[in-house]
């Protein structure tokens, strides 16, 4: 049975006082994809250095394919690409490539091929001669994660490789990440952007501080944690005075103007419309939300994916 | 307002701990280094002159010389090499020995007292049947010679009083037409009043009456005496300099995260350093060759007839002070603290080591803690090359040395690099 491409088994890694992972166990299967989620400081860049083998764990243990995190085995099969533009600024696009292919081993027409694919995958092959320093912040983006592909590993870690760039930039993004799962790579993707995880990743682990605390797909998170609940919010013509208490003597709660509601069934809705008008409440806005990943977050830590 | 701008100034000064170095430690240093090489460290005074002295006279006269070298105070005068621990007092030196000694850098000069000397030390009028003295010296010490020139004219006056005024009034004699009887008599009345023991009397002008045959035994053959060392000189400091420089290029890539990435590749943190280090020296083997290139174009410095001791120390400088560079990167945090340390240590190094004036002019315990710099170990190698003539064997302590000690801190900056291996 071949072995699979990640296994963490219990993943302890303290910093001093600090624990910045704690006790993770996580299985990544082939061509998955992996959206690791949780909010800045929860413990996910630790996590991916660890599975590059450039952190020395407390306790637990990494494979990749079978090898120990760290060995010259795991190191070839995996592609990293850091939070950091860890580029040489002085250097062009295909001199950057040709340097991380090198460091990864690569001579003669494999480096070329890999330099060639990645300067087409990033829509930098027009770019190919120009300094970093000449590029634009999302040709930055696309070119530090071409140099973590460019020896074409069958396991892709991308720490947060959104960050800082335009909408625009971060959709080409989004297409070289699809385009990798099309061509089979296993990609481990990190992220505090609830909608990049759901957009990317067909499986999404909750992180905060240090621990894994949900991991499942993101319908399953959402109806371990709801159930088949939704969310109604609904905004009121002026500030009510007493709205909040009107809100709770309903289950619901008001936030910021906005009165929240959960509700088991669209039609649910109803009931509550009713009952505000009866009460001279004049309603402006309701919308009904299925709860999303943030809403999962919420309920199980207390806190915003923001803070 | 005005204060206000002047405390952020002092708070962000305080936190910057390069910019404290440069400004506080860096200029006491300097005082202190140059203090100790020009006031000679509270009390001393101009550094003693190196002369080898040969007597092949003999005479009772030149023994009183000799005698007379051997206990002036400013010069470090020697009839023979050092003995060794516990062995016996080598012989003393021939002319062709002193020569060699100079030629080899033993000492920068060598007095040769001929024969015939004692029946004739003073030098004066057409005749001069005095045979001179031999002055041999390495003019690379372009000081040395006039200083010992200088105070063997003043030992013979105060050494030989006796000698001089008998050998004078023969002179005044010879070209006066003679004496009255009277004449003589008083003069060997005063003449018998002379002492002939050394005058303890102050420093007297010198006057010459020595006669001085003065030759530069190491560069008379040489187009420009002194370019050879200013080449290695000015070349090794700026090597240190372009080698602190180029290595930082690991702080560049610890603070971009490139480090890591490169670390997560099938590079390990040994061959990274290596790599770094064959750069570097690389990089400071162009630069030295460039600056010999047009030491060659501009001053004739005779580059293409020692290119193999060329070859020989700058691979070996070049290693070192590459290996010197990587350990300033690995100790410094970031660029800014490793452009402070390595300033206050290479400006250290190049004054201590002979990159900005010659070591010869230090005190001699200057001389000796020179001596734990790189700059001076190849400046004695390039000295050896472009100046001696030395053959490559010769070579065999400085390369030694430089090869040792970029070994020494390569080993040192590789275990503080561990820091960056893994976190």
């Amino acid at each position: 049975m071949p072995a699979i491409p990640l296994r963490l088994d219990a993943v302890v890694k303290r910093f001093g006082d600090l624990t910045a992972v704690s006790g993770v166990s996580l299985e990544v299967h082939e061509r998955a994809c992996l959206g690791l989620l949780g909010p800045n400081g929860a413990g996910k860049s630790t996590l991916i250095r660890s599975i590059a083998g450039r952190v020395r764990l407390d306790s637990g243990s990494i494979r990749v394919f079978g090898e120990p995190a760290g060995s010259a085995a795991a190191r070839a099969q995996l592609g990293w690409v850091p939070q950091e533009l860890a580029l040489y600024p002085l250097l062009t696009c295909r001199e950057n490539l040709d340097a991380f292919g090198r460091y990864q081993g690569l001579r003669g027409k494999a480096l070329d091929d890999g330099i060639a694919w990645c300067l087409e995958w990033a829509a930098l092959a027009d770019r190919a001669g120009a300094t970093v320093k000449a590029l634009s912040g999302g040709m930055r983006r696309r070119l530090n994660m071409a140099a973590g592909m460019v020896h074409r590993p069958r396991i892709m870690l991308l720490d947060e490789p959104t960050v800082g760039v335009d909408p625009q930039s971060r959709n080409r993004i989004f297409e070289m990440v699809a385009e990798l799962r099309d061509q089979g790579t296993t990609v481990i993707y990190t992220t505090h952007y609830m909608e990049e995880a759901e957009r990317l990743c067909d499986t999404i682990a909750i992180i905060d501080h240090g621990r894994a605390i949900a991991e499942g797909r993101q319908e399953e998170l959402v109806a371990q944690s709801f159930g088949s609940r939704s969310d109604v919010l609904m905004r009121f013509a002026s500030t009510v005075e007493n709205g909040s208490a009107w809100a709770a003597a309903r289950g619901g709660t008001v936030d910021e103007g906005v009165a929240h509601f959960a509700v088991e069934k669209p039609t649910d809705i109803g009931p509550l419309l009713d009952a505000a008008i009866r009460d001279g409440l004049e309603v402006i806005d309701v919308v009904l939300r299925r709860p999303n990943l943030e809403s999962v977050f919420l309920q199980l830590t207390g806190r915003d994916l923001r803070q | 307002m005005i204060a206000a701008i002047v405390r952020n100034g002092f708070r962000a000064l305080r936190r910057d701990k390069g910019a404290l170095i440069l400004s506080f430690v860096l200029p006491i240093a300097f005082f202190s280094i140059f203090g100790m090489i020009f006031g000679g460290m509270g009390g001393g005074s101009t550094p003693r002159v190196s002369v080898l002295v040969v007597d092949e006279d003999g005479s009772a006269v030149s023994g009183r010389l000799v005698a007379a070298l051997l206990q002036e105070p400013s010069l470090d005068a020697s009839t023979h090499a050092k003995a060794k621990k516990g062995g016996p007092v080598p012989p003393d030196y021939t002319a062709a020995g002193a020569e060699a000694a100079v030629k080899q850098g033993d000492a920068p000069a060598a007095l040769i007292i001929p024969r015939g000397f004692g029946a004739h030390p003073i030098s004066f009028g057409p005749g001069r049947d005095s045979p001179p003295i031999r002055l041999l010296h390495d003019s690379s010490d372009p000081v040395a010679a006039q200083m010992v020139g200088g105070m063997l004219q003043k030992v013979v006056m105060t050494s030989l009083p006796d000698t001089m005024a008998k050998m004078g009034m023969q002179y005044f004699e010879q070209y006066s037409g003679g004496l009255t009887p009277q004449q003589r008599e008083s003069v060997e009345s005063a003449l018998s009043r002379v002492p002939n023991a050394p005058s303890q009397s102050g420093p007297r002008k010198d006057t010459g009456l020595v006669a001085l045959d003065v030759r530069d035994v190491v560069g008379e053959k040489k187009h420009n005496s002194m370019i050879s060392f200013y080449a290695a000189a000015i070349g090794v400091m700026f090597l240190l300099f372009t080698a602190s420089a180029a290595s930082g290029s690991l702080l560049d890539e610890s603070e971009s995260g490139a480090l890591d990435r490169i670390l997560s590749a099938r590079v390990s943190m040994t061959t990274l350093l290596a790599g770094k280090v064959a750069y570097s020296a690389l990089l400071a083997s162009a630069q030295l060759t460039l600056m010999f290139l047009w030491g060659a174009a501009v001053f004739h410095l005779d580059l293409f007839t020692h290119l193999p001791g060329f070859v020989v120390m700058t691979a070996a400088t070049s290693f070192a002070v590459a290996s010197f560079g990587i350990l300033l990167a690995s100790v410094s945090h970031t660029r800014a603290q490793s452009a402070g340390i390595s300033t206050l240590i290479i400006l250290t190094m190049s004054a201590l080591g002979g990159s900005m004036f010659p070591r010869y002019f230090m005190p001699a315990a200057m001389q000796k803690v020179g001596l734990l710099t790189l700059n001076a170990w190849a400046i004695d190698g390039y000295t050896k090359v472009f100046w001696r003539d030395e053959p490559i064997l010769r070579l065999a302590p400085q390369v030694a040395v430089l090869v040792g000690a970029g070994m020494v801190l390569f080993l040192i900056a590789r275990r503080f690099a561990r820091r960056w291996e893994y976190s």
